[in-house]
């Protein structure tokens, strides 16, 4: 029995009637994480895990007909048993663990083996059928531990300090920025965002999650001495905009898994690449597919004929899926 | 050699002189002089022979990181850097020492020449003492591949600042350095930063002077005035599409220098027995090209024929009479840098070249020629006679101020020389096949084979490939066209695929010849992207009875 199928709306549960992070309006949707291209806009009823209930307000709307569940706690809905469980990728992620019949199948949506503590780290689920990303479904993908990165970024931050120019860090609005924040020496120096981040910080601060003090990057005018010691966060697309024209003479960086490779550190033209993802690396990807104790494998956006060709040789049932994902964050190389 | 590591990163990571002058210098100011010895040879752009086969460095690493060869591929395919993919892949060391970059020479480069079954132990234990940074550079050590986008002149330059030497002195001094023939010593080291002293022009032997160069001239022709002056301030010769080169004769011996500063006497034996001619204590700078004397009846045309028949004559190692009867070599002189054993570069333009039309016209051997002044009244008719450039088998003109001191490589401080090129064979292609870049390029879909239409068979037209190009493109245009290739792959043939024709470019190139290699039946020289004709369907791209005609 197939749980799960891919439709042109999105990937499909036939026995329960609903989407799992349609990309076309559907009836019903059940939603693993906030970012752009797994929640949508225009779908009629959403379900989604409580942790998550804040995000997904702030960017579909305050108004959209969301219902919500706790981590591990069973729902049923057409004699599915539908739970969700935590995938350590970004505030409110999950995997959507499907229970019919005595067939257990897992879509873990986005996810990211390592704790970060700005939301819950990933829960091996144990399953038949698991789906799973492969965004850096390759081997020469190898996370350092973060704690390596913020030290990375600390020091960058403080030689640009005792330089007097201010440090601007690209990294996506929702889920890495909010990281950073709680990963770093704030007492280096003040900490600026830019308007597209700081709407996410109040989220998560209002979920619990220890972020420093914030100020908007627009209190700000070209020379303001606050500048020279300053940690700027912004979204990647505010990059070559006027309003980084405040910040003259400053140092720029970039944090993303993509900044592991020279190729894509130069083409981005910022001074330094910090190699930190929301993703699961190599390791990370077959770590989880081997704890999901699957034997099938579907794959989905990313290095899918990689993932399934080296899943095949190694003795599982491993298929690709065609999905539309990968708009949003990290999952393709940064084009702006 | 964590520190030179660090230096590739930092020069690795910027685009500005100024901050890789700075990373250069910083490294310099700490390094102990064995290490800078080698950090100079191989930042000036010096390349041992490879040490370690890439074969076996990739069966090797294969074997340690416990892939499936096709697994090992696809990485190499994203990253696109042979010492990166080994760097990401070998499993992460355990036991990090820091050695000095001299030490790691020391083991390196012994292992040149080993059976594989001796290399694999030996490198496994040395990599385990490397960071993944050092590792990758050690790598590119081994292959050969270290490149990191510094001129000679950065390095000259940081050099300078140390030693609080004139850059020209220590250019000079550089001349050599990285010859494969002599390995860097701390003593070498200490000689390019040394003080000045009175003998040292007195010992160079055969040593060359620092070429200097010249700068791509991109002004419309109505700017020329205001930016150039009067056309009678300038020395124009024509555009020599040959080889630069140096003669220099010192204590009765002749050295023949091109412009990579590569020793390349023995292959042009008629201008070594020339240079007897000359008295001692002469340097001469030039163009190297093939000269058959032109047909009486045909007071245009010069003698110098295509590169491509000099380039017959370089890749030969055993040279006949009859090779040498058939593709005679010249020397088409253009500056006089020594004279009388006395170094003339701080002389005038005008000077030099008075000297030496003198000299060249008292040796009258048909194999010194002068590079002959081109002379207008203005630069509109200049601009007329550059027309006839491609019929002459030149690349256009060079203008040279008169006052002009020689400088070295770039430098525009002491004098200045403009190449004022024509422009390209131009031509609309239709992008067929596709292959991921390397380096800036990795992981796009950036290099790309071309083809025009074949209308010579009746009914049917076919698309012929003729060139390969990957330069010329925005970053931005390089991503949409990315884009649209993994759009439109019909097939993949290991890292190449097919896709539909859809993409129109226009093709810039050099020089067209024949050629039996290609299936076009033509080669053409330095192809790239000139622009995307966003505005043409592939239908309307040219053909080859077109390119034919550019023959």
């Amino acid at each position: 029995m197939e749980l799960i199928v891919a439709r042109p709306e999105g990937l499909y549960c036939p026995p329960g009637d609903f989407y799992i992070d349609p990309w076309r309006p559907v009836d019903r949707a059940v939603i693993t994480h906030a970012h752009g291209d797994h929640a949508r806009r225009g779908n009629r009823h959403y379900l989604a895990a409580t942790p998550g209930a804040g995000i997904l307000r702030a960017r579909l709307g305050e108004d959209i007909d969301l219902q919500t569940l706790p981590y591990g706690t069973p729902l049923e809905h057409h004699g599915v048993t539908l739970s969700f469980h935590p995938a350590g990728h970004v505030l409110g992620s999950a995997q959507v663990r499907l229970a019919y019949r005595g067939e257990v199948w897992v879509a873990s949506g986005d996810y990211k083996v390592g704790p970060d503590g700005t939301c819950e780290a990933f829960e091996p689920v144990r399953c038949h059928t698991f789906i799973s990303e492969s965004t850096f479904g390759l081997p020469i993908y190898r996370w350092q531990d973060q704690a390596c990165i913020f030290a990375d970024i600390d020091a960058w931050w403080r030689a640009n300090a005792a330089a007097g120019r201010p440090s601007v860090l690209f990294a996506y609005a929702f889920g890495k920025a909010q990281r950073i924040l709680h990963g770093i020496d704030a007492s280096i120096g003040p900490v600026l965002v830019h308007g597209a981040v700081e709407p996410l910080n109040q989220v998560y601060r209002a979920a619990g999650v220890r972020l420093p003090e914030t100020l908007p990057a627009t209190a700000t005018s070209k020379g303001d001495p606050l500048l020279r010691q300053a940690l700027v966060l912004a979204p990647p697309s505010a990059g070559g905009s006027t309003w980084m024209r405040r910040f003259g003479d400053y140092s720029d960086a970039f944090a993303s898994g993509w900044m592991l490779l020279r190729g894509a550190r130069r083409r981005r033209g910022v001074d330094r690449g910090f190699v930190l993802s929301d993703h699961a690396d190599w390791p990370g990807l077959l770590w989880a597919i081997e704890q999901s104790g699957a034997e099938r494998v579907m794959v989905t956006h990313g290095q899918v004929n990689v993932l399934v060709r080296y899943l095949t040789e190694r003795g599982l049932d491993a298929r690709a899926f065609q999905t539309e994902y990968g708009e949003e964050d990290d999952s393709l190389e940064p084009t702006n | 050699m964590r520190a030179f590591a660090e230096l590739y990163a930092r020069l690795d990571a910027t685009t500005s002189s100024n901050a890789k002058l700075a990373a250069l210098q910083d490294y310099l100011a700490d390094a102990p002089p064995a290490d800078a010895a080698w950090a100079v040879y191989f930042l000036a752009g010096g390349r041992p022979r490879q040490v370690v086969p890439t074969r076996v460095l990739r069966d090797l690493a294969i074997r340690l990181c416990g892939l499936p060869e096709w697994l090992f591929e696809e990485s190499y395919q994203a990253v696109g850097d042979f010492a990166e993919t080994l760097s990401l892949l070998l499993p992460e060391s355990t036991q990090v020492a820091d050695e000095s970059l001299q030490w790691w020479l020391e083991q390196l480069l012994p292992l040149r020449g080993l059976p594989p079954e001796e290399l694999a132990p030996r490198l496994q234990a040395l990599w385990t003492r490397l960071d993944r940074q050092s590792l990758m550079v050690s790598l590119k050590l081994l292959t050969g591949g270290f490149r990191v986008g510094v001129s000679k002149l950065l390095v000259t330059r940081a050099l300078a600042a140390l030693a609080g030497v004139d850059a020209k002195r220590v250019a000079q001094r550089m001349v050599g350095y990285t010859d494969l023939a002599h390995q860097p010593t701390p003593q070498r080291y200490l000689a390019l930063i040394a003080q000045e002293s009175a003998e040292e022009h007195a010992q160079r032997g055969g040593q060359p002077y620092p070429f200097f160069l010249a700068h791509p001239l991109q002004e419309p022709l109505e700017r020329f005035d205001a930016v150039l002056g009067p056309p009678q301030q300038w020395l124009v010769e024509w555009k020599w599409d040959g080889i630069r080169a140096q003669l220099v004769k010192r204590d009765g011996r002749a050295w023949l220098w091109s412009r990579g500063e590569e020793l390349i006497t023995e292959r042009f034996p008629e201008l070594a027995q020339l240079a007897a001619a000359l008295p001692d204590g002469t340097v001469l700078d030039g163009e190297l090209v093939i000269w058959k004397a032109p047909p009486d009846s045909d007071e245009q045309a010069f003698g110098v024929q295509p590169f491509a028949l000099l380039q017959q004559r370089i890749g030969r190692k055993t040279l006949g009479k009859k090779l040498l009867d058939e593709l005679p070599a010249a020397l088409l002189a253009y500056d006089l840098l020594e004279w009388q054993g006395e170094d003339w570069r701080s002389r005038s333009q005008d000077q030099r070249r008075a000297q030496l039309e003198a000299l060249v016209g008292s040796i009258g051997d048909a194999r010194l020629r002068l590079s002959p002044r081109v002379t207008g009244d203005d630069w509109q008719a200049l601009a007329r006679q550059r027309e006839a450039s491609r019929q002459l088998g030149v690349e256009g003109m060079m203008l040279k101020r008169r006052d002009s001191l020689y400088g070295v490589g770039r430098t525009r401080d002491l004098g200045l020389w403009w190449k004022w090129k024509i422009d390209p064979f131009s031509i609309d292609a239709v992008l067929i096949y596709a292959q991921r870049g390397h380096g800036r390029r990795a992981s796009l879909y950036s290099d790309y084979t071309f083809a025009v239409w074949d209308d010579s068979a009746p009914g049917e037209r076919v698309l012929v490939p003729f060139a390969k190009a990957y330069s010329g493109l925005t970053d931005e245009e390089m991503r949409k066209v990315d884009a649209i290739v993994r759009r439109t792959t019909v097939d993949k043939f290991g890292p190449v695929r097919s896709v539909t024709p859809t993409l129109v470019f226009e093709l810039g190139f050099e020089g067209i010849a024949l050629s039996k290699r290609h299936k076009s039946g033509i080669a053409v020289r330095f192809p790239r992207m000139l622009r995307w004709r966003t505005d043409k369907t592939i239908e309307q791209a040219d053909t080859l009875a077109t390119l034919q005609g550019l023959l």
